[in-house]
């Protein structure tokens, strides 16, 4: 399976990055740790004219933290994110997450930009960066924005990139309130670290009483889309998180699942599993919020 | 470390394989390491419809773009080839290496584009254009055997290939006569042994010497021979080599159809052609895919669970084209009832063609399948009558004093004592504890269960269902052939008729001569012949090798020691009988006078006024033998002899089953092997670990999945799921030996060792797991997906 | 055709070539370069079979293209034994133990247990399945395979594990 012929530019810098982008329409492509591109390029389902690799553009790598913000650059492999102090520190569920992501060696190339930059609906990054509220920062040579990662991930595979725009970093604000983190993360797979049939993150904050002072809650895997659950959100804010309470509010939830059918597992399948991992990881977060660590 | 087994000097003990030194220092040589110059490259235009006339076909735009030679259509081919053969009698299934007029599934080879990169050639094949007329199309077996199924080929008038019901014993009046029946329908979804490398061919046509060389991936019984009828040229017009090192195949790798394409064209176009499948034509179009099979069974049994008597219904959907791969439902006739005393059976199998990939050899031929066949029965009975499933085995195996035994469809088991292995496997497995473990796990609420097996690895490769399914077809020749020589200095060099991927052949042969020889194994070097040099061969399937390259070696040898002996002789002035050999040497006399074994090689060679009159100069000798207990045709009622030697394999597997997921996972495995004598014990366990391992994936991972539009879902290893090192659990083998009175050194086969018995373990373990909700599945694989929604009927009763 | 210039470094050699965009590390190396010891199973990252090491970490070669490649350090399975005629102590405990049969996916199985070793000398089984999670086998069963890493720990680590005997001449 060899791709169709393309032109390949390694640009100095992200200003020339956008220029390409600009200059290519929609027929130039970003690669960064390949991952998930090169499979699509083999099997010629991308046939971009122009390959712009940003695996040595200096300003898409690191991480760090400005005022209470983590901000991974996107080129930032995942490998070094998994490894990385402050990202264990900071932000315990994205480590998580990070740890369930492919082999050793996708992790070693793959970025976390481009985990995100792809929209795949079981990727777990991009689940975390749900629960996490993270925003993207996307570039072009017209200027920067920024987008809220709840609008960035539109569709399977699609996201809000223009074509000329590139995913320069995703920012992890702080939560405030007062009290114990605790992190869940579960996932199904039928082998290690195939593509989930599902998988669910959660991040909360038990305050002094042992209530539930804010929760986070995403799906991924089951639907066409990552989701955050509001419903169970609202539920279980204020509450002691009792098994009872917590399975209660995934029983309400359930049928309303979105999920898909196909060769793994059915969508009735999928959503039990949903389900179940949803009330796993929402466990977790209280018991190691209770525990403690965080 | 010494052998256990027979007192043998080099035989059972373990040493290293002669042929890993190579493979770790990233020196082997698989077919697509081969660069000859001016290669060219193919690649396939495929069909996208699972039927369809093809109206046009337009290669202009194709063969405008630089760098590409040639493009082939299927017209083309069929006018310069012959067909394919099917192991069945069925004329007007004509089979071609690109589709001819229509296409029968979806992946089918269309159009071959030849160019100077495999890059090039692709991006010429997508500028082929091919205009289609869908035809009426069938995917489901059941459902291509109506009568108003479209047929896959419209000459033959039905999708029937095969179809013959074989009466063993008094079936009926053993039926009517048993107090209990039983009655179940057994799935064995799709899946095949997929090696990591895929099938490639290189081909180069020599007009000077009107000689066709051929390097291919290749493990095929009259393959050279094969080609060359079907290119219509001599078969000493063809060279196949078989020194390539192929990538694994575990039976599939039989591309006939790229090899035939590859030569074709690289007599056309005068320069090597090379055909390397990509991973997507080869799970799509490669035809490599396995048993497809229906078991509609019945068993007739007492109240003490003794099985009198079984009928089993075997329907294998083959795919659009018939091969090799209809016979894989002939196989387990030679071991229809397992390791069981069941005295009469009816078979009937079934072979029925449908419009998705063809199906080729896989594993074991169908004997996996059939076990699983079998061994879910047996559950299913220990179930019915509240019986332990281990006392309902042990009342049911055959007997060690009984063998050979001959089972009701005319093979005989050679020998065996299966209590033994078992009560090896209970042992090692520590049955109490496991058993102890799962009812804890249950008291805790979580879901585990314990499987059994006990399975036959029928081995030594008569295949006598080739005349069974094709009274046309009298073939009773299986043998094998060994050369050994010894040079002027002194060096043995063995030279094997086939190819090997990776079950250690040359380690198998130079052990085995140097036993007979008393010489290293590891100073005896062995070769591949090429299809020229070589002797005939029927290379490796079947579990044949270990017996019949085993035999043929240690023939060869024991010629060359007579040899030996008689130069000997002839020079001390003693009686042949009156020597003795050791080590090469030959001593006689007393006082002992002893003629090393560099002056006996001396004399040989040199010395012909020494050399008893009448022998010959050199030291050298092959030998050919054909396979125990082959000769034979089989009777009106099916009756015959197949493979001679029965290895027997009985597993024990720990597993936890996930209420709501459905994931199954494996935490502790036990296998009791018994294939006679060992030559070499890591070669033998490290092919038992690997067949586990395929059977891990044909139980609970991997399937060939078509969807209603015959387009094939799980075309990638995305989708086709295979075991990593997560998935495979540790395993425990423990051996014991019965060895064969019909092989050299008591050896049996081992080839299929695992595969043959995993998935009916596994499944009885996944069974176990879920008795205590009343459930049952009788299909595999037994997926996450499958798993979660059968437990999902009874979430209202938790 | 658009043809770029790499300069690399591979089994501690400079190599220059010139190269189409669009050809894989894994084909570079194999076609380019005929250094055939790394084995293409699936060209879509999932099998390993093509693992090598660039500057240091384990790989797939079949998801990275050449150009990509300009500048680093790749180390293939032909780069693992000390001289010509030797071997590792992790390539020479494959052999001890079986831990191939085919060999095909046994360089991307080295390069992935290299470097596992390389980073952690003592190494549970649970991370030896971890290291060679991502490299698919339908031979072994794995289990040979997680013993010969294991017994190259030892034996590196220079516990007394006897040196296994050397096999004389091979085939």
């Amino acid at each position: 399976m060899k791709a169709v012929d393309f032109d390949y530019w390694r640009p100095a810098d992200l200003a020339e990055t956008c220029a390409l982008l600009s200059e290519g329409g929609g027929d130039a492509k970003i690669i960064a740790g390949g991952q998930t591109l090169v499979p699509l390029l083999a099997m010629r389902l991308a046939r971009p004219a122009l390959l712009i690799d940003i695996n040595r553009v200096a300003e898409l790598q690191g991480i760090a933290e400005n005022g209470g913000v983590v901000e991974i650059r996107a080129c930032t492999r995942q490998a070094r994110a998994l490894a990385d102090p402050m990202v264990g520190a900071k932000l315990p569920l994205l480590a998580k997450a990070l740890s369930f992501v492919g082999h050793e060696q996708t992790r070693n190339r793959g970025t976390v930009g481009g985990s995100l930059a792809n929209a795949d609906p079981a990727a777990e990054i991009g689940l975390a960066a749900l629960a996490l509220d993270a925003e993207m920062s996307l570039v072009s040579a017209k200027g920067a924005r920024t987008v809220p990662v709840g609008q960035f991930f539109v569709s399977p595979m699609e996201t809000a990139l223009a074509p000329e725009e590139c995913l320069a970093a995703v920012r992890f604000p702080a939560w405030r309130e007062a009290g114990r983190i605790g992190t869940g993360f579960q996932e199904t797979s039928i082998r290690r670290s195939d593509f989930a049939l599902a998988a669910a993150a959660v991040h909360l904050v038990l305050d002094q009483s042992g209530r539930c002072a804010r929760i986070a809650v995403s799906l991924g895997g089951a639907g066409a889309k990552s989701v955050r659950v509001a419903a169970i959100e609202q539920a279980l804010t204020g509450g002691r998180l009792g098994d009872g309470e917590i399975t209660a509010s995934v029983a309400q939830v359930h049928d309303g699942i979105e999920a898909v059918t196909d060769i793994h597992a059915s969508a009735a399948h999928r959503r039990r599993i949903a389900g179940a991992l949803v009330a796993r990881a929402i466990a977790e977060a209280r018991d190691e919020a209770l525990a403690g660590q965080a | 470390m010494t052998a256990e087994q027979g007192g043998f000097r080099y035989i059972g003990c373990r040493r290293r394989p002669k042929e890993d030194r190579r493979f770790v220092a990233g020196s082997g040589r698989y077919v697509a390491d081969i660069v000859l110059p001016g290669m060219l490259h193919v690649a396939l235009v495929t069909s996208p419809h699972p039927a369809a006339r093809i109206v046009a076909i337009d290669a202009a735009a194709a063969l405008r773009l630089p760098g590409v030679r040639a493009v082939l259509t299927g017209d083309d081919l069929a006018a310069a080839v012959e067909p394919m053969m099917s192991g069945l009698d069925i004329p007007k299934m004509r089979r071609y290496p690109l589709a001819h007029g229509v296409v029968r599934y979806v992946g089918e080879w269309v159009v071959a584009v030849v160019a100077e990169s495999r890059a090039l050639a692709e991006d010429a094949a997508e500028l082929v254009e091919v205009e289609y007329a869908a035809l009426p199309f069938v995917i489901d077996p059941e459902a291509a055997l109506r009568p108003d199924a479209p047929p896959v080929h419209v000459d033959h008038g039905s999708n029937l290939m095969y179809r013959r019901q074989f009466v063993w014993g008094p079936v009926e009046q053993d039926f009517s006569a048993a107090p209990h029946k039983i009655a179940y329908r057994a799935r064995w979804h799709r899946s095949a042994t997929v090696p990591i490398e895929t099938f490639g061919v290189l081909a180069q046509w020599n007009p000077a010497a009107q000689l066709l060389d051929v390097w291919a991936s290749i493990q095929m019984p009259k393959y050279p021979d094969q080609l060359a009828r079907a290119l219509r040229l001599s078969g000493s017009a063809v060279r196949v080599h078989f020194d390539v090192d192929v990538g694994g195949s575990y039976g599939v790798k039989r591309g006939l159809k790229h090899s035939i394409l590859a030569g074709h064209l690289a007599r056309k176009l005068g320069a090597p052609v090379r055909l390397i499948e990509d991973r997507l034509d080869n799970m799509r179009g490669g035809d490599a895919q396995g048993p497809d099979r229906i078991f509609d069974v019945e068993m007739a049994f007492d109240g003490d669970g003794i099985v009198r008597a079984m009928k089993m219904r075997a329907l294998d959907d083959v795919g659009a084209y018939a091969g090799r791969a209809p016979l894989q439902l002939g196989k387990p006739i030679g071991a229809i009832v397992g390791p069981y005393r069941i005295k009469s059976v009816q078979y009937e199998p079934i072979s029925v063609t449908t419009n998705k990939t063809p199906e080729e050899a896989v594993r074991g031929f169908g004997q996996s399948p059939t076990n699983y066949a079998i061994e879910t029965g047996m559950d299913l009975i220990a179930r019915k009558l509240g019986l332990d499933r281990i006392e309902l085995r042990r009342r049911n195996l055959i007997r060690k004093d009984e063998f050979p035994y001959t089972i009701p469809s005319g093979s005989a088991y050679d020998s065996g004592d299966y209590h033994a292995v078992l009560d090896k496997v209970l042992a090692a497995a520590g049955w109490e504890a496991l058993v102890k473990r799962r009812d804890a796990a249950r008291a805790q609420g979580r879901f585990a269960g314990i499987g059994i097996s006990c399975c036959l690895e029928p081995s030594g490769g008569n295949s006598t269902f080739e005349p069974l399914f094709n009274p046309k077809n009298e073939t009773t020749t299986w043998m094998e052939s060994c050369q050994v020589k010894v040079d002027l200095t002194g060096a043995i060099v063995a030279s094997m008729a086939t190819s090997s991927s990776g079950q250690g052949h040359e380690t198998l042969v130079a052990t085995v001569i140097g036993e007979i020889l008393e010489r290293d194994p590891d100073t005896i070097r062995v070769v591949h012949a090429d299809s020229l040099g070589a002797l005939p061969s029927n290379s490796p399937v079947g579990s044949r090798m270990a017996i019949m390259l085993g035999g043929a070696a240690a023939g060869a040898a024991k010629k060359i020691k007579a040899q030996l002996v008689l130069i000997a002789a002839h020079n001390l002035g003693a009686a042949p009988e009156a020597c003795r050999y050791a080590e090469g040497g030959v001593s006689a006399g007393n006082p002992a006078k002893t003629l090393s074994w560099e002056h006996l090689v001396d004399i040989a060679h040199r010395k012909f006024h020494l050399l008893p009159p009448g022998q010959e100069p050199g030291l050298q000798a092959a030998h050919v033998w054909e396979v125990p207990g082959g000769g034979a045709l089989p009777g009106p009622d099916g009756r015959v002899q197949m493979y001679p030697c029965y290895a027997f394999e009985s597993h024990v597997v720990y597993a936890e089953l996930d209420r709501v997921t459905g994931q199954v996972a494996l935490r502790a495995y036990f296998v009791g092997h018994d294939c006679g004598v060992m030559i070499n014990p890591d070669i033998v366990h490290g092919m038992t670990y690997g067949g586990i391992a395929h059977g891990i994936g044909a139980a609970l991972y991997e399937r060939f999945e078509y969807d209603g539009n015959g387009q094939l879902l799980s075309g990638s290893f995305m989708d086709y799921l295979i075991p990593s090192s997560h998935e495979v659990p540790d395993i425990t083998i423990v051996d014991h030996c019965t060895p064969s009175p019909l092989t050299t050194f008591g050896q049996k086969g081992s080839g299929e060792a695992g595969y043959l018995g995993a998935p009916a373990a596994i499944a009885s373990a996944v069974n176990d797991a879920l008795a205590p909700l009343g459930l049952h599945i009788a299909a595999v694989p037994m997926t996450v997906g499958a798993l979660g929604d059968l437990l999902a009927t009874k979430d209202h009763a938790k | 055709m658009s043809q770029h210039r790499v300069d690399l470094t591979v089994n501690g050699k400079p190599r220059s070539a010139s190269v189409p965009a669009r050809l894989t590390l894994v084909d570079f190396l194999r076609e380019t370069l005929n250094l055939t010891g790394t084995h293409t199973g699936c060209e879509h990252g999932v099998c390993g079979a093509c693992t090598v090491l660039l500057d240091g970490e384990p790989v797939r070669s079949c998801l990275l293209f050449a150009v990509q490649a300009d500048g680093a350090q790749i180390v293939t399975v032909e780069g693992l034994a000390p001289d010509a005629e030797g071997l590792s102590v992790l390539q020479d405990s494959f052999c001890e133990l079986h831990a191939l049969q085919c060999g095909f996916c046994t360089s991307g199985m080295l390069i992935a247990a290299h470097a596992l070793l390389t980073r952690d000398t003592d190494p549970s089984e649970e991370k030896i399945r971890e290291a060679i999670g991502g490299n698919l086998c339908r031979c072994t069963g794995y289990k040979q395979i997680v013993e010969a890493i294991a017994l190259a720990a030892r034996r590196l680590k220079g516990a007394n594990e006897p040196a296994p005997q050397r096999s004389g001449h091979d085939g």
